[in-house]
């Protein structure tokens, strides 16, 4: 199991008994000849919130499209809950209990709040296409209860007015978590949060904060975020690992990573005369 | 307060009266003669346009990509429809039916086969290969006489379709469309359009969607294709050209990519584009123009009326330069929404009323 243990130290307490419910082993991928992640070794708590942090052009974004199998591994492998995603596609890792947001925006912009939410619960419907045109009763049951657990997760993060509003003509705040929404909708285990606080002010940011720690004790999942406001890294990350070219350089707690000597020379360099922070 | 919304069941209800109100006032116009010949056939015509151009919209405007070779799928339904209607296995109702679907599900199979090339491709490279797929059709009825009657074309099809028949096809296609854009597969196709890799990690199995989208197209193409086999009674390969599958294309892109009432709309606009310009150049209130002015207004009205193709092109033009989206952009009509709007504005203004009698 490779150098590292990849247990050690992230998960927090509570989950240490359970089997994580996700964990990366020695995976890396190559773009040409261009070693892009290498032995990427992790494992997060069933509850846990973590955080992946590192410069830009670390390979955090490469590591989230590796685990959603926008890209196929080069090398190691990915578990959720114990079953390899060796063979899995996108789909099939988002039915598996992935699901993420994406660092710019990807709404389905012409389609309303409601809509958006209603693909996210896709697969939480299961009429086929004759019932559909049809317009048998599983459709109807099967839609009501739908809208209703949308409209339900909508009014979590107070978006419940917005239901009829293209998405497109959202804030952009807004547009942040409704994101959020589409993937919680997907019912997974382990959420995703490529820069979930990017372009936001800091009362955003707080709300924010606020937002995924509700998240984590309504769903009982796990959260995984790339982030670069530090702010909210060592205030809601229960572990943090550092990613430094395509490399895990730390990991740990908030306060082990805020003191680690190789975290500060990833991001403020070496030479002798680094000031006082 | 809470809005005013028109319960299910009395929208279905409202819209099926509606549909047969609609039946009832075509058929008559059409079985008592009122109309003359030219315009009933124009009729006839309008109704397969519509069906091909509601297909079309199907992976055009809804799934988002841009095949050029609606024409093939229209040709497999025909010669299969028309094939099939001659060979007299069934008797003619029975045989109407069966016919269609045949033709349909035929159809379909070469959607499938079509679908999948078309996952690895997007754009202009898809739009290339449904071209060729398109041309490699006619090519192919043109090269087996035996069964298709070659260059030549194959005569003395039943002229199965009556504006009843028709009608019912046309309904039936919207109806479909309209249910399947409203239900979690619909949305699934939607969300393809609007963006892929946020579809599949939402869960979609986009792979899936994209060919049943083409299928699905494609099997009301091959009916429309039948229809038209069973109103001109004749088919000749030269009809599925090219030419066609552009002219579908525009009539769902000058309607508005998305929009089931536009295309309806746009079909019938550019269906009857000829006949009307005909009709207006012979009316006889263009003589009554002073001097030189009235020829001149006949000559241009014919003039349109036989170049259509130039003034299709000059239409779009305008229409890419006035409202790209279309004529409808990607706006749905619903009578019940309007008719909810209104209710709504009479009740707010009541509402306002019996405020003021308060203050």
């Amino acid at each position: 199991m490779g150098k590292h243990d990849p247990r050690t130290p992230l998960i927090p307490e509570r989950d240490q008994d359970k089997r994580p419910v996700m964990e990366c082993v020695g995976l890396g991928i190559d773009f040409g000849g261009l070693t892009a992640v290498d032995d990427f070794n992790i494992a997060i708590g069933p509850t846990e919130i973590c955080g992946l942090i590192g410069p830009n052009g670390a390979g955090k974004t490469t590591i989230f499209n590796l685990l959603t199998k926008v890209y196929q591994p080069t090398r190691g492998s990915m578990y959720l809950e114990g079953i390899d995603t060796r063979h899995m596609n996108t789909m099939q890792a988002n039915k598996a209990g992935l699901a993420r947001t994406f660092q710019n925006i990807r709404l389905f912009r012409e389609l309303t709040v409601l809509d958006n939410v209603l693909v996210g619960l896709h697969n939480e419907m299961s009429y086929n296409l004759g019932k559909a045109i049809l317009r048998l009763p599983a459709y109807w049951r099967s839609e009501r209860i739908a809208k209703e657990r949308a409209m339900e997760l909508l009014s979590i993060f107070h978006m419940q007015d917005m239901a009829y509003h293209k998405a497109g003509s959202l804030p952009y705040g807004s547009q942040r978590r409704l994101e959020i929404v589409r993937a919680l909708a997907t019912n997974p285990a382990v959420l995703l949060l490529d820069e979930p606080a990017a372009g936001m002010n800091p009362a955003e940011t707080e709300g924010l904060m606020e937002n995924i720690k509700k998240i984590q004790e309504t769903f009982q999942i796990a959260v995984f975020l790339i982030e670069h406001d530090m702010h909210l890294v060592m205030n809601i990350c229960e572990g943090v690992a550092v990613l430094n070219y395509g490399r895990l350089i730390a990991k740990g707690t908030p306060a082990q990573i805020q003191n680690n000597p190789k975290v500060i020379e990833a991001y403020l360099g070496t030479g002798g005369g680094v000031a006082d922070a | 307060m809470k809005q005013f919304h028109i319960p299910m069941p009395v929208r279905y209800g409202m819209n099926t009266i509606l549909i047969i109100a609609l039946l009832l006032v075509g058929h008559l116009l059409m079985e008592s003669g009122v109309l003359p010949r030219a315009h009933a056939n124009n009729v006839i015509q309008v109704g397969f346009f519509i069906i091909l151009a509601v297909s079309l919209n199907l992976t055009a405007g809804y799934l988002g990509q841009l095949p050029l070779g609606h024409a093939g799928f229209m040709a497999v339904g025909a010669y299969v429809g028309a094939i099939f209607w001659r060979s007299g296995l069934l008797p003619d109702g029975a045989s109407i039916v069966v016919g269609l679907l045949f033709a349909g599900l035929v159809a379909a199979l070469f959607g499938v086969m079509i679908g999948i090339p078309a996952l690895r491709l997007r754009g202009d490279y898809l739009a290339i290969i449904t071209l060729g797929f398109g041309e490699m059709i006619r090519v192919l009825i043109n090269n087996i006489p035996t069964v298709t009657g070659g260059a030549q074309g194959l005569l003395g099809i039943p002229r199965h379709s009556s504006f009843l028949v028709v009608y019912i096809c046309v309904v039936i296609t919207c109806v479909a469309v309209h249910m399947l854009m409203k239900s979690r597969h619909g949305r699934a196709i939607l969300s393809i359009r609007e963006n892929e890799i946020a579809a599949e990690s939402c869960g979609i199995n986009t792979t899936y969607y994209k060919v049943m989208a083409f299928a699905f197209s494609a099997f009301f193409a091959g009916v429309a294709g039948a229809l038209f086999a069973g109103n001109l009674g004749i088919l000749v390969p030269g009809e599925f050209g090219f030419m066609t599958s552009i002219n579908i294309l525009m009539i769902v892109v000058l309607g508005g990519m998305g929009s089931m009432a536009g295309a309806v709309i746009a079909a019938a606009i550019l269906t009857s584009l000829p006949l009307v310009m005909q009709g207006l150049a012979h009316f006889h209130v263009i003589s009554y123009l002073p001097g030189a002015s009235e020829h001149i207004v006949r000559y241009i009205l014919q003039w349109i009326a036989q170049h259509r193709m130039i003034i299709y092109a000059l239409l779009l033009i305008i229409a890419m330069i006035a409202k790209p989206t279309g004529l409808l952009g990607n706006y749905d009509f619903s009578l019940s929404r309007i008719l909810e709007k209104l209710i709504r504005r009479r009740n707010v203004g009541k509402a306002e009323k019996g405020g003021a009698d308060h203050g």
